[in-house]
């Protein structure tokens, strides 16, 4: 469904329309007074700002990173299984019409008439859909019984370890459920994560959430490698959507990762979750060329240094004429790099964010670490070992919020998410 | 009291007139044309209806998706509210669905190539003479006359813990004042949107400090619960006491002479639920006693009460709204008693932000089918 869809979008009633529907209602005009239906079917077709719902695996994975992000994780307040797989099917078919840029139900905005509460929330009705994509994972607690699930739970599905250096807030770490809602457009995500989350009142109910204001990687070789709240483009070496084989080796689960009842998993991929605060104010007063050293990049370019080009290989074994390695051995690129990591590697898909200020006059900012891998426990925590051991950049870092899911495969014509988790 | 924008607004705000003959019972005969089904051609660009008029009654429509989209189909009243709709209909699939069109006039028909937009519209015309029932539905107006009813009992009883509880405090009896304080509220609490309906009587009766703000004397309830809390008892405590009395002698002789329609009932049954979202379960509504969970308790058993009141014809219309509500009520009110405390609750001041969190979650839980009651009345 990426082509254009058909006339009558949103985009195009407004066009012709001149919003005659929303605000003419309000207005009072008469009722003939509507576009026509010929004006509305030949109107130019709106951009095709929509992505996929259904597919082999979900969308907001290798998916081109959008520029905003609500992510919402949320616990399970039902004992009974049964109303659990009816929200997750009714979940399904909500956010796969807001993927089209639709309402989140049929009735809409307004078609409940004057005395419904609207089954809409209404902010994104004039809005394009600007690439939306509703991720969906569950959480190592979701298989604790509650539900019969237990059996169905994979193997490598269990709790992060905690790392050195951790400052971990309850109130943001872990959940049953996630979900991860990207846009092009902030309003439209957190409308996906609302309309969402108020179809599950009395089922489900929020344990945390975070707004991601700005992408901080790229998933596809035709992204730019954005940056992060330090002013360096970080994840230059990310996994990109292009390298299928790559993806096979480090991001999708493969059938046999998931024998038996764990099945379901097969073609899915774990998110790790980290909420990494950054002391922001102490390191604007670092110095350019300690920043550097930090990073083991240049600034500018973020070319690794001794290099010119971005996506330069890191002269790991380089030395420069102090006899000390040019790459930093402390440095954020080498510990992360797959080479220290005996070829670990992982998709990154974070998010820069700030919750306003501590209170103390210094922002409240940092990095969404979200990420994608096979198996976060040979893949994200090798790698976080290494840098909570050893990173130059963990004195400007403070890891606040941890969480890790279990992200099931796509969805195929006429599977939901309910039957997928629960089996038909 | 709510936040003053949304003073006395909570049953002022409703349409007094419901039109009772709007909850019509559905036909089941298929299509009231005869004529079979009406077929719909739905393309990307096209949506080909049959026929553009049938006589009042249900009528069948058959929508076969010969685009590439996902098509939908929906057919409107005025204002795009939905008389029926049918979704997610794939390419090369047709599919059926009878929709309601009592009343004669003009409708629209539109399919949603691709799901979004305002669709492909044409005009449909419904002819003949309506063909909704004629009588008021017996349920609804019972289940008005009932919560009347429940609305003068609690009513009387307010006036009488208030004059008991004005005695007291002219008394200069502070600690029987403070145990009947949250007791005497309770019925208040219960019927509070209807209580509210009445101008100046609301901030006189329940305001809290900040009526000061909007150029009012600081009277009341709250004036006297911060005597009886914070000042000790004051020069004109006697006097404020007086005036309560006289306030809630006036409401209460209105509030036993409204007439409600079944649609005000809904609604106040979730405005009670909003208060306690707003209110109560914030600990705003006491800021000196902190007694909320009093509060907390008789909203909910007035949102409980007006349901009720609706019940048989909630029953009929929805049963399993009913289940839900009933099911979630029952959380709510399990969750609240493990806050009990001799024959009240622990004081606000108590709850850990955890049990907080809880309490919420069960509010949200129980608030959101309650709010669909009013659609449910509404037909």
């Amino acid at each position: 469904m990426t082509d254009p869809p058909p006339g009558s979008t949103r985009r195009t009633v407004l066009a012709v329309g001149a919003g005659t529907a929303v605000a003419g209602a309000a207005a009072g005009l008469s009722w003939a007074s509507r576009p026509g239906s010929a004006a509305a079917a030949s109107a130019p077709a709106a951009d095709a700002m929509t992505v996929p719902f259904r597919g082999a695996h979900q969308a907001g994975i290798v998916t081109p990173a959008q520029d905003r992000l609500h992510f919402v994780a949320l616990d399970v307040v039902t004992d009974d299984a049964d109303e659990l797989r009816e929200l997750l099917t009714a979940w399904t078919r909500a956010a796969e019409r807001m993927s089209f840029g639709a309402e989140a139900a049929p009735g809409g905005t307004v078609g409940g008439g004057p005395y419904r509460a609207p089954e809409d929330t209404g902010e994104a009705l004039d809005l394009p859909a600007g690439h939306l994509t509703v991720t969906v994972g569950y959480g190592p607690s979701l298989f604790d019984g509650r539900f019969g699930l237990a059996g169905r739970r994979p193997e490598a599905l269990h709790d992060l370890p905690a790392f050195p250096g951790d400052d971990l807030d309850p109130a943001r770490s872990g959940g049953d459920l996630c979900i991860q809602a990207c846009s092009d457009d902030p309003q439209v995500a957190v409308h996906a994560v609302r309309n969402l989350v108020r179809m599950g009142f009395g089922v489900v109910a929020v344990r945390w959430s975070q707004l991601g204001f700005g992408r901080t990687s790229s998933t596809s070789t035709a992204q730019q490698t954005p940056r992060n709240l330090f002013g360096f483009k970080d994840g230059t070496a990310n996994i990109k959507a292009e390298d299928t084989a790559a993806l096979d080796d480090h991001v999708w689960v493969a059938p046999d990762d998931v024998p038996g009842e764990a099945g379901w998993m097969a073609g899915g991929s774990y998110l790790v979750a980290r909420r990494i605060r950054m002391h922001i104010e102490i390191w604007d007063r670092t110095p350019l060329q300690e920043q550097e050293q930090i990073f083991g990049r240049d600034k500018k370019i973020g070319a690794p240094i001794g290099r010119t080009d971005e996506f330069a290989d890191l002269p790991l074994d380089d030395t420069g004429a102090d006899g000390e390695p040019l790459i930093p051995v402390q440095s954020h690129v080498r510990l992360a790099h797959e080479s220290t990591l005996g070829g670990v590697r992982i998709l990154r898909r974070g998010y820069n964010f700030t919750d306003g200020t501590d209170g103390q006059g210094h922002l409240d900012a940092g990095l969404f670490f979200i990420a994608f891998m096979r198996d976060a426990h040979t893949q994200f925590v090798p790698m976080q070992q290494a840098l909570a051991r050893s990173d130059l950049m963990n004195e400007y870092v403070e890891h606040t919020g941890s969480a890790v899911f279990a992200c099931p495969p796509g969805l195929g014509d006429v599977e939901d998410w309910g039957t997928q988790l629960f089996g038909a | 009291m709510p936040r003053p924008p949304r003073a006395g607004t909570a049953l002022a705000a409703l349409p007094l007139a419901l039109a009772l003959t709007a909850c019509s019972q559905p036909a089941d005969d298929g299509s009231a044309s005869g004529e079979g089904p009406i077929t719909v051609a739905a393309s990307d660009s096209a949506c080909d209806v049959e026929r553009s008029e049938a006589p009042a009654g249900t009528v069948e429509f058959s929508v076969t998706n010969q685009g590439s989209k996902v098509n939908e189909f929906y057919v409107y009243a005025e204002g795009d509210r939905i008389m029926g709709e049918v979704e997610n209909i794939g390419p090369g699939l047709t599919r059926s669905f009878l929709v309601e069109l009592a009343e004669p006039g003009e409708y629209e028909t539109a399919c949603k190539p691709g799901m979004v937009g305002d669709g492909i519209r044409s005009t449909f015309t419904v002819t003949g003479e309506s063909a909704a029932p004629k009588t008021d539905d017996e349920n609804l107006q019972n289940a008005v006359t009932e919560y009347q009813r429940y609305v003068a009992s609690q009513s009387d009883a307010f006036l009488d813990r208030t004059t008991e509880f004005v005695g007291l405090v002219k008394d200069g009896k502070v600690e029987e004042a403070k145990a009947l304080y949250p007791v005497a509220r309770s019925y208040w609490e219960r019927i509070e949107p209807v209580a509210e309906s009445f101008g100046d009587l609301d901030p006189k009766i329940d305001g809290r400090e900040d009526v000061i703000d909007e150029g009012m004397e600081f009277t009341g309830y709250h004036r006297l619960e911060k005597d009886l809390w914070e000042d000790g008892l004051q020069d004109d405590s006697s006097a404020v006491a007086d005036q309560l009395l006289t306030d809630v002698t006036e409401l209460v002789g209105k509030a036993k002479s409204v007439e409600l329609n079944p649609l005000q009932l809904a609604n106040g049954s979730k405005a009670l639920l909003d208060e306690i979202a707003t209110g109560k379960i914030t600990g705003e509504e006491e800021r000196y006693s902190h007694t909320d969970l009093w509060d907390f308790e008789a909203n909910f058993e007035g949102s409980k009460a007006a349901i009720q009141a609706l019940r048989p014809y909630l029953q009929e219309q929805d049963p399993e709204l009913v289940a839900t509500i009933d099911e979630r009520g029952e959380a709510l009110g399990s969750l609240l008693e493990t806050h009990r405390e001799g024959d009240g609750f622990v004081l606000y001041t108590a709850l850990t932000d955890a049990e907080v969190k809880k309490l919420s979650e069960a509010l949200d839980a129980f608030a959101e089918p309650v709010s669909t009651v009013a659609g449910v009345v509404a037909g």
